[in-house]
Protein backbone atom coordinates (compact mmCIF):
# COMPACT_ATOMS: atom_id res chain seq x y z
CA UNK A 1 0.00 0.00 0.00
CA UNK A 2 2.70 2.50 0.88
CA UNK A 3 4.51 1.58 -2.42
CA UNK A 4 1.54 2.71 -4.07
CA UNK A 5 1.79 6.33 -2.37
CA UNK A 6 5.61 6.51 -3.20
CA UNK A 7 5.02 5.34 -6.63
CA UNK A 8 1.92 7.49 -7.14
CA UNK A 9 4.01 10.60 -6.10
CA UNK A 10 7.19 9.04 -8.47
CA UNK A 11 4.94 9.34 -11.20
CA UNK A 12 3.39 12.63 -10.26
CA UNK A 13 7.58 13.83 -10.73
CA UNK A 14 7.62 12.28 -14.02
CA UNK A 15 4.96 13.71 -15.69
CA UNK A 16 5.52 17.42 -13.49
CA UNK A 17 9.14 17.04 -15.43
CA UNK A 18 8.02 16.55 -18.73
CA UNK A 19 5.43 19.24 -18.56
CA UNK A 20 8.45 21.72 -17.65
CA UNK A 21 10.71 20.45 -20.28
CA UNK A 22 7.85 21.24 -23.10
CA UNK A 23 7.28 24.72 -21.59
CA UNK A 24 10.69 25.31 -21.10
CA UNK A 25 11.81 24.52 -24.40
CA UNK A 26 8.78 24.49 -26.69
CA UNK A 27 6.43 27.07 -24.32
CA UNK A 28 3.91 24.34 -24.76
CA UNK A 29 1.57 22.79 -22.31
CA UNK A 30 1.28 18.93 -22.05
CA UNK A 31 -2.25 18.49 -22.89
CA UNK A 32 -2.62 15.26 -23.94
CA UNK A 33 -6.57 15.13 -25.44
CA UNK A 34 -5.05 18.85 -27.04
CA UNK A 35 -1.59 17.21 -28.48
CA UNK A 36 -3.68 14.16 -29.98
CA UNK A 37 -6.30 16.18 -31.59
CA UNK A 38 -3.56 18.87 -33.36
CA UNK A 39 -1.21 15.72 -34.76
CA UNK A 40 -4.50 13.89 -36.21
CA UNK A 41 -6.77 16.60 -37.28
CA UNK A 42 -4.35 19.35 -39.12
CA UNK A 43 -2.12 17.90 -42.05
CA UNK A 44 0.40 20.71 -41.41
CA UNK A 45 1.65 18.59 -38.59
CA UNK A 46 2.68 15.30 -39.85
CA UNK A 47 5.64 13.73 -38.43
CA UNK A 48 7.88 14.72 -41.08
CA UNK A 49 6.83 18.28 -40.96
CA UNK A 50 8.35 21.08 -38.58
CA UNK A 51 5.32 21.18 -36.68
CA UNK A 52 5.64 17.28 -36.07
CA UNK A 53 7.13 17.31 -32.14
CA UNK A 54 3.40 16.57 -31.65
CA UNK A 55 3.90 12.22 -32.88
CA UNK A 56 7.35 12.56 -31.00
CA UNK A 57 5.90 13.21 -27.76
CA UNK A 58 2.68 10.75 -28.61
CA UNK A 59 5.43 8.10 -29.33
CA UNK A 60 6.89 8.78 -26.35
CA UNK A 61 3.83 8.24 -24.60
CA UNK A 62 4.46 4.73 -25.58
CA UNK A 63 7.77 4.07 -25.12
CA UNK A 64 7.61 5.12 -21.85
CA UNK A 65 5.34 1.94 -20.37
CA UNK A 66 7.48 -0.27 -22.35
CA UNK A 67 10.50 1.41 -20.35
CA UNK A 68 8.58 1.06 -17.22
CA UNK A 69 7.59 -2.29 -17.22
CA UNK A 70 9.72 -4.30 -19.51
CA UNK A 71 13.37 -2.41 -18.31
CA UNK A 72 12.22 -1.20 -15.18
CA UNK A 73 10.58 -4.20 -13.94
CA UNK A 74 7.16 -2.56 -12.69
CA UNK A 75 4.23 -5.37 -13.18
CA UNK A 76 1.98 -4.29 -16.00
CA UNK A 77 -1.49 -3.75 -14.85
CA UNK A 78 -4.20 -6.30 -15.64
CA UNK A 79 -5.98 -5.20 -18.72
CA UNK A 80 -10.26 -4.07 -17.69
CA UNK A 81 -12.44 -6.46 -17.78
CA UNK A 82 -15.50 -4.03 -18.83
CA UNK A 83 -15.42 -5.62 -22.44
CA UNK A 84 -15.32 -4.26 -26.25
CA UNK A 85 -18.74 -2.36 -25.88
CA UNK A 86 -17.58 -0.31 -22.85
CA UNK A 87 -14.29 0.58 -24.41
CA UNK A 88 -16.12 2.25 -27.26
CA UNK A 89 -18.60 4.07 -25.14
CA UNK A 90 -16.14 5.01 -22.63
CA UNK A 91 -14.04 6.12 -25.50
CA UNK A 92 -16.15 7.93 -27.50
CA UNK A 93 -17.04 9.71 -24.36
CA UNK A 94 -13.57 10.44 -23.15
CA UNK A 95 -13.40 11.70 -26.75
CA UNK A 96 -15.95 14.06 -26.85
CA UNK A 97 -15.97 15.40 -23.51
CA UNK A 98 -12.02 16.52 -23.92
CA UNK A 99 -12.72 18.10 -27.13
CA UNK A 100 -15.50 19.71 -26.19
CA UNK A 101 -14.16 21.01 -22.90
CA UNK A 102 -10.67 21.59 -23.81
CA UNK A 103 -8.63 19.55 -22.20
CA UNK A 104 -7.85 16.37 -20.20
CA UNK A 105 -6.39 15.41 -17.15
CA UNK A 106 -2.99 16.89 -18.35
CA UNK A 107 -4.10 19.86 -19.84
CA UNK A 108 -6.22 21.25 -16.95
CA UNK A 109 -5.69 19.12 -13.87
CA UNK A 110 -1.63 19.30 -13.93
CA UNK A 111 -0.83 22.16 -16.25
CA UNK A 112 -3.44 24.56 -15.77
CA UNK A 113 -3.90 24.44 -12.49
CA UNK A 114 -0.09 25.31 -12.13
CA UNK A 115 -1.16 28.00 -14.11
CA UNK A 116 -3.76 29.24 -11.41
CA UNK A 117 -6.70 28.70 -14.02
CA UNK A 118 -9.87 29.29 -12.47
CA UNK A 119 -11.64 27.78 -15.64
CA UNK A 120 -9.00 24.69 -15.51
CA UNK A 121 -9.54 23.95 -11.77
CA UNK A 122 -13.35 24.38 -12.15
CA UNK A 123 -12.80 21.87 -15.53
CA UNK A 124 -11.59 19.62 -12.97
CA UNK A 125 -13.65 19.52 -10.41
CA UNK A 126 -16.23 18.64 -12.33
CA UNK A 127 -14.53 15.78 -14.52
CA UNK A 128 -13.19 13.99 -11.44
CA UNK A 129 -16.89 14.55 -9.85
CA UNK A 130 -18.62 13.29 -12.79
CA UNK A 131 -16.01 10.25 -12.25
CA UNK A 132 -16.75 9.60 -8.81
CA UNK A 133 -20.51 9.98 -9.06
CA UNK A 134 -20.52 7.24 -12.43
CA UNK A 135 -18.05 5.09 -10.76
CA UNK A 136 -20.58 5.17 -7.75
CA UNK A 137 -23.36 4.22 -9.65
CA UNK A 138 -21.42 1.50 -11.59
CA UNK A 139 -19.43 0.02 -8.22
CA UNK A 140 -22.22 0.63 -4.91
CA UNK A 141 -25.61 1.01 -6.82
CA UNK A 142 -25.53 -1.82 -9.70
CA UNK B 1 15.74 19.66 -31.97
CA UNK B 2 11.99 19.84 -31.06
CA UNK B 3 11.25 16.55 -31.90
CA UNK B 4 13.76 15.41 -29.63
CA UNK B 5 12.83 17.20 -26.53
CA UNK B 6 8.92 16.51 -27.43
CA UNK B 7 10.02 12.84 -27.33
CA UNK B 8 11.95 13.07 -24.27
CA UNK B 9 9.11 15.02 -23.03
CA UNK B 10 6.44 12.34 -24.02
CA UNK B 11 8.81 9.30 -22.89
CA UNK B 12 8.77 10.49 -19.11
CA UNK B 13 5.60 11.43 -19.62
CA UNK B 14 4.57 8.05 -20.24
CA UNK B 15 6.74 6.80 -17.94
CA UNK B 16 4.90 8.79 -15.25
CA UNK B 17 1.85 7.19 -15.96
CA UNK B 18 2.87 3.58 -16.08
CA UNK B 19 4.75 3.84 -12.59
CA UNK B 20 2.21 5.95 -10.64
CA UNK B 21 -1.27 3.19 -11.67
CA UNK B 22 -2.95 5.56 -14.40
CA UNK B 23 -2.58 3.40 -16.72
CA UNK B 24 -4.07 0.54 -14.53
CA UNK B 25 -7.94 1.08 -15.49
CA UNK B 26 -9.22 -0.73 -11.83
CA UNK B 27 -6.88 1.08 -9.95
CA UNK B 28 -7.86 4.43 -11.41
CA UNK B 29 -11.82 3.01 -10.58
CA UNK B 30 -10.65 2.44 -7.53
CA UNK B 31 -9.69 5.98 -7.05
CA UNK B 32 -12.68 7.57 -7.85
CA UNK B 33 -14.56 4.95 -6.00
CA UNK B 34 -14.22 7.42 -2.64
CA UNK B 35 -17.84 5.91 -1.65
CA UNK B 36 -16.48 2.66 -1.38
CA UNK B 37 -13.00 0.97 -1.26
CA UNK B 38 -11.10 3.83 -1.83
CA UNK B 39 -7.93 4.36 -3.19
CA UNK B 40 -6.38 7.43 -2.53
CA UNK B 41 -3.04 6.88 -4.00
CA UNK B 42 -3.63 8.62 -7.16
CA UNK B 43 -4.42 11.66 -5.58
CA UNK B 44 -0.88 12.11 -5.23
CA UNK B 45 0.34 11.80 -8.45
CA UNK B 46 -2.25 15.19 -9.28
CA UNK B 47 -1.37 16.86 -5.94
CA UNK B 48 2.53 15.98 -6.52
CA UNK B 49 2.22 16.79 -10.55
CA UNK B 50 0.75 20.15 -9.64
CA UNK B 51 3.11 20.82 -6.59
CA UNK B 52 6.17 20.05 -8.31
CA UNK B 53 4.83 22.00 -11.69
CA UNK B 54 3.49 24.85 -10.16
CA UNK B 55 6.44 26.96 -8.57
CA UNK B 56 8.65 25.83 -12.10
CA UNK B 57 6.18 27.23 -14.28
CA UNK B 58 6.01 30.34 -12.59
CA UNK B 59 9.05 30.99 -13.05
CA UNK B 60 9.30 29.70 -16.80
CA UNK B 61 6.63 32.11 -17.20
CA UNK B 62 8.96 35.24 -16.26
CA UNK B 63 11.03 34.90 -19.24
CA UNK B 64 10.60 36.40 -22.17
CA UNK B 65 9.99 33.63 -24.91
CA UNK B 66 11.19 29.72 -24.03
CA UNK B 67 14.50 28.35 -24.68
CA UNK B 68 14.47 26.87 -28.55
CA UNK B 69 10.68 28.28 -29.66
CA UNK B 70 9.40 31.90 -30.38
CA UNK B 71 6.82 32.44 -27.82
CA UNK B 72 4.85 30.72 -25.37
CA UNK B 73 1.70 29.20 -26.70
CA UNK B 74 -1.08 29.20 -23.75
CA UNK B 75 -4.04 28.96 -23.78
CA UNK B 76 -6.21 32.32 -23.74
CA UNK B 77 -9.72 30.90 -23.23
CA UNK B 78 -10.76 32.04 -19.39
CA UNK B 79 -14.83 31.48 -20.19
CA UNK B 80 -16.50 29.15 -17.59
CA UNK B 81 -19.31 28.50 -20.07
CA UNK B 82 -21.75 25.39 -21.02
CA UNK B 83 -19.36 23.76 -23.46
CA UNK B 84 -16.72 23.70 -20.61
CA UNK B 85 -18.78 22.20 -18.01
CA UNK B 86 -20.78 19.43 -20.19
CA UNK B 87 -17.84 18.86 -21.91
CA UNK B 88 -16.16 17.99 -18.87
CA UNK B 89 -18.79 16.54 -16.96
CA UNK B 90 -19.46 13.59 -19.79
CA UNK B 91 -15.03 12.92 -19.86
CA UNK B 92 -15.79 12.18 -16.61
CA UNK B 93 -18.47 10.02 -17.06
CA UNK B 94 -16.34 7.95 -19.98
CA UNK B 95 -13.16 8.00 -17.53
CA UNK B 96 -15.66 6.44 -14.11
CA UNK B 97 -16.94 3.61 -16.67
CA UNK B 98 -13.77 1.82 -18.30
CA UNK B 99 -11.02 4.04 -16.21
CA UNK B 100 -8.94 5.85 -19.09
CA UNK B 101 -7.82 9.35 -19.56
CA UNK B 102 -6.07 10.47 -23.06
CA UNK B 103 -2.72 9.81 -21.56
CA UNK B 104 -3.23 6.32 -20.18
CA UNK B 105 -5.43 5.49 -23.45
CA UNK B 106 -2.67 5.91 -25.64
CA UNK B 107 -0.37 4.70 -23.44
CA UNK B 108 -2.00 1.20 -23.05
CA UNK B 109 -1.69 1.19 -26.73
CA UNK B 110 2.21 -0.09 -26.14
CA UNK B 111 0.46 -3.24 -24.07
CA UNK B 112 -1.46 -4.57 -27.70
CA UNK B 113 -4.74 -5.19 -25.66
CA UNK B 114 -7.92 -5.01 -29.10
CA UNK B 115 -9.96 -3.00 -26.45
CA UNK B 116 -7.19 -0.37 -25.68
CA UNK B 117 -6.80 0.66 -29.39
CA UNK B 118 -10.76 0.54 -29.82
CA UNK B 119 -11.37 2.58 -26.79
CA UNK B 120 -8.31 5.46 -28.64
CA UNK B 121 -10.31 4.80 -32.16
CA UNK B 122 -13.74 5.65 -30.43
CA UNK B 123 -11.54 8.23 -28.68
CA UNK B 124 -10.55 10.09 -31.57
CA UNK B 125 -14.14 9.47 -33.31
CA UNK B 126 -15.49 11.21 -30.55
CA UNK B 127 -13.35 14.19 -31.07
CA UNK B 128 -14.19 14.49 -34.66
CA UNK B 129 -18.05 14.21 -33.87
CA UNK B 130 -17.81 17.05 -31.10
CA UNK B 131 -15.39 19.41 -33.44
CA UNK B 132 -18.45 18.92 -35.79
CA UNK B 133 -21.23 18.81 -33.71
CA UNK B 134 -19.37 22.54 -31.83
CA UNK B 135 -17.26 24.12 -34.12
CA UNK B 136 -14.85 26.28 -32.27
Amino acid sequence: MMTDFINASIGGLLIAFAAILMLAFLGRISGISGILWQAISNPDNSPISSNGWRWFFLAGLLIGPFLAHQVLGFSQPEPSDAGLIMAIVAGLLVGFGTKLGSGCTSGHGICGISRFSIRSLVATLCFIGSGVVTVFITQQLL
Amino acid sequence: MFQIIALIAGTLFGLGLAVSGMSDTQKVIGFLDIFGHWDASLMFVMAVGIAATAPAFHFILRRSKPLIADKFYLPCNTAIDKKLLLGSALFGIGWGLYGYCPGPAIASLSYLNIDSAAFVASMLAGMFVANKAFPA
